[in-house]
């Protein structure tokens, strides 16, 4: 574990944070992170992170639970226990579609957000890092990560330069309470596996 | 991201009074972090009492069997389902506001949808009591679940409806559970931040996830939140029509209808939003929340209402036409002698129904009503009672006087037990709800905050020179050019 330096940007508009996270990507500055209270629209193409492909897993959950629904009922009433019911098709597709669009469904929403929240690393009684407190209030806060190659007071006059009204420096420990923000705008590296 | 806050003058406010993010987050917080009320103390152990007296009449049930309950030979179908069908039908407005006004784009939606899912949720709980203990042997009812077995194997018959009901209620109640926690998430964690009490702090600690608002986590909680959505619209349409199979796909004179799926549908959303008003305006008044939960939301709700409610209107003579249509004797008598002779015995509840849900309602075609607090509490247990009804006329009514004109004498009325039952899944709803409303925030605050700039009163009144601005000078100060 090693510790990192930060330097926590805080916003009060998020009229002013657009063209300041414009400001600071086109200065090389690396945003380790953005905290705001409430979904913006547009934010996450401003940062240049990629779509989330949650919709695909959830497509693929969807799929396998038509597959299983359609399978366990045709292995059931085919193969394990056939009845007959009145001479009707032991292979009686339209009577099965409730129980079919219902798992469909079923497995789509379960698996979408179980996905969820494992790739955003979030669980009961899970404890990240939080920057500023007020980021799930009022404030917008932007994190900066200090390399060997930046200097801590020009990030603080460039923040105070974009429309910062509160700046300060934190400290940190890495892992996974960290988020991981800048490892999603390399989609196609390794990912170390991070776990709850 | 092009424009981020406009909204035309045109469309009246949704959020009143003086307010910033802050202000948002101090009033929708404040009831969680107040001590309860008298009047929500009262409220809750009424609650509570009823829920207890629910516990009694349904362990009386187990313990002597079934037959505590008034059921015969022919109704074999009586309070139980209806209520069942009944709560069903509540548990639908919740979704449709979160799910189908979130695709259609819907802003209003945000005041009101938070408790309208727990009132689905609440509802749907109160529902699955209905099946699962009119079982009799309910000690046995993980039988109606499908997997490998030692008796035979015996698998559940997958071609019916009853069967279809399990997976549809028990997907809806997990679907729309999911969906409502992960939209609570979000404000689980400001509750979490401003906490200063220990018990508070973690307690919001362990329910938010560890939420922190990073933009790649609400970039993926509105993907999630817009492909639940698109899930749950089919879903919610579909568990109601499921539930008219039950008595669609049956050949009982009343029940054999193909009208049934839609015309169950919008009974249900009808009495949905019903309850839906029944409880935010006891709410926006309990938790001073006037100012998210408007006069332009109540109105919003009511138009539902009257929407819904004509076309239940239509469904209910399309059944008397088809039933003389039909030329058939048996439905015909099932319509015209059980239902529309206001002598035959259960006449009265034909006519309770149509007064409730057909022509009441009609009074929300004028703006005054529509907008009258008063008008719209006192029509919402209208509207309760008259759903309450239409299931107790298709279930009961369509089954008391048969095709056995020796066995029409045994006049159906409920046990004690029948009713205490009602009466305890009424305690179990309020009593989560009351929970609910104390510990979780009644009103989405990020949803709130993300349409504070476009629908909050404040900035519609700040906005009001861009109506007259050219569009260079409009972009000029809305665009931000980062691409």
């Amino acid at each position: 574990m090693s510790v990192k330096k930060f330097v926590v940007g805080i916003f009060t508009d998020e009229q002013v944070l657009f063209p300041a996270i414009k400001k600071v990507r086109s200065a090389g500055y690396k945003i380790h992170d953005v905290y705001t209270p409430m979904p913006i629209h547009g934010l996450d193409h401003a940062m240049g992170l990629r779509e989330t492909s949650l919709h695909t897993a959830g497509f693929i959950y969807g799929i396998t639970g038509t597959t299983t629904a359609v399978g366990g009922i045709g292995w059931i009433f085919n193969s394990d226990w056939p009845i007959n019911f009145g001479g009707k098709s032991h292979f009686d597709l339209p009577a099965w579609i409730p129980i079919v669009f219902e798992l469909t469904v079923l497995f789509s929403a379960v698996g979408m957000v179980l996905t969820f929240c494992y790739i955003c690393q979030m669980a009961p009684f899970v404890r990240k890092h939080h920057f500023n407190l007020r980021s799930t209030d009022d404030q917008f806060t932007m994190v900066i990560e200090l390399t060997d190659k930046t200097n801590e007071a020009a990030v603080i006059d460039f923040l105070t330069s974009v429309g910062a009204t509160g700046i300060n420096t934190q400290t940190a420990e890495t892992g996974w309470w960290l988020g991981r923000y800048d490892k999603d705008k390399t989609p196609f590296e390794h990912k170390g596996t991070a776990l709850v | 991201m092009a424009l981020l806050a406009y909204e035309s003058q045109v469309r009246p406010g949704l959020i009143e009074g003086q307010k910033d993010y802050h202000q948002v987050t101090e009033d929708l917080v404040r009831p969680i972090e107040a001590s309860p009320s008298r009047a929500w103390w009262i409220g809750f152990l009424v609650s509570v009492a009823c829920l207890i007296f629910g516990i009694y009449s349904v362990t009386m049930q187990v313990i002597y069997g079934v037959g505590q309950w008034n059921l015969h030979r022919t109704v074999g179908w009586g309070w139980d389902i209806t209520n069942f069908v009944w709560w069903v039908g509540i548990g639908h407005a919740g979704t449709l506001i979160s799910a189908i006004l979130l695709l259609f784009r819907q802003g209003w939606r945000t005041g009101v949808n938070r408790a309208a899912e727990a009132m689905t949720i609440f509802a749907v709980m109160c529902a699955g009591q209905f099946p699962i203990w009119h079982m009799g042997r309910v000690w046995l009812c993980f039988f109606i679940a499908p997997y490998p077995n030692s008796r035979g194997p015996l698998w559940p018959n997958f071609n019916s409806p009853l069967l279809w009901d399990v997976f549809a209620i028990s997907t809806y109640f997990t679907v729309s559970l999911l969906f409502w926690y992960t939209g609570l998430l979000p404000d689980l964690a400001t509750v979490r931040d401003r906490a200063k009490l220990k018990w508070r702090k973690f307690m919001y600690g362990m329910l938010s996830f560890g939420w922190t608002g990073s933009v790649k986590h609400w970039q993926r909680h509105e993907a999630l939140a817009l492909v639940l959505a698109g899930l749950s619209t089919p879903l919610v349409l579909s568990v109601h029509t499921i539930v008219s199979f039950d008595f669609a796909t049956s050949v009982i004179p009343g029940w054999h209808t193909t009208i049934f799926p839609p015309y169950f549908v919008a009974g249900a959303i009808f009495s949905g939003f019903a309850m839906v008003q029944t409880l935010l305006l006891v709410t926006r008044k309990v938790l001073k929340l006037e100012e998210y939960i408007t006069i332009e939301h109540i109105e919003v709700m009511n138009k539902v209402i009257v929407l819904t409610g004509s076309i239940v209107g239509i469904a209910y003579l399309t059944e008397l036409f088809v039933a003389w249509y039909s030329m058939n004797k048996f439905e015909y008598w099932a319509f015209m002698q059980n239902r529309v002779n206001v002598f035959s015995p259960y006449g009265w509840a034909y006519y309770l129904m149509m007064g409730c849900n057909v022509l009441s309602p009609q009074i929300f075609w004028f703006r005054k009503m529509r907008r009258n607090i008063t008008v719209t509490f006192f029509m919402s247990i209208i509207v309760n009672i008259g759903m309450w009804f239409e299931r107790f006329v298709i279930i009961v009514l369509s089954i008391y006087r048969d095709y056995i004109p020796s066995s029409w004498a045994t006049y159906y009325r409920p046990s004690i037990w029948e009713v205490g039952f009602y009466v305890g899944t009424f305690g179990l709803f309020f009593t989560c709800y009351f929970l609910f409303s104390k510990f979780f925030p009644v009103i989405a605050i990020a949803e709130i905050k993300h349409i504070l700039k476009k629908s909050g009163n404040v900035f519609k009144v700040k906005m009001g020179h861009e109506e007259q601005e050219t569009a260079e000078e409009f972009a000029g100060e809305y665009l931000h050019r980062d691409h």
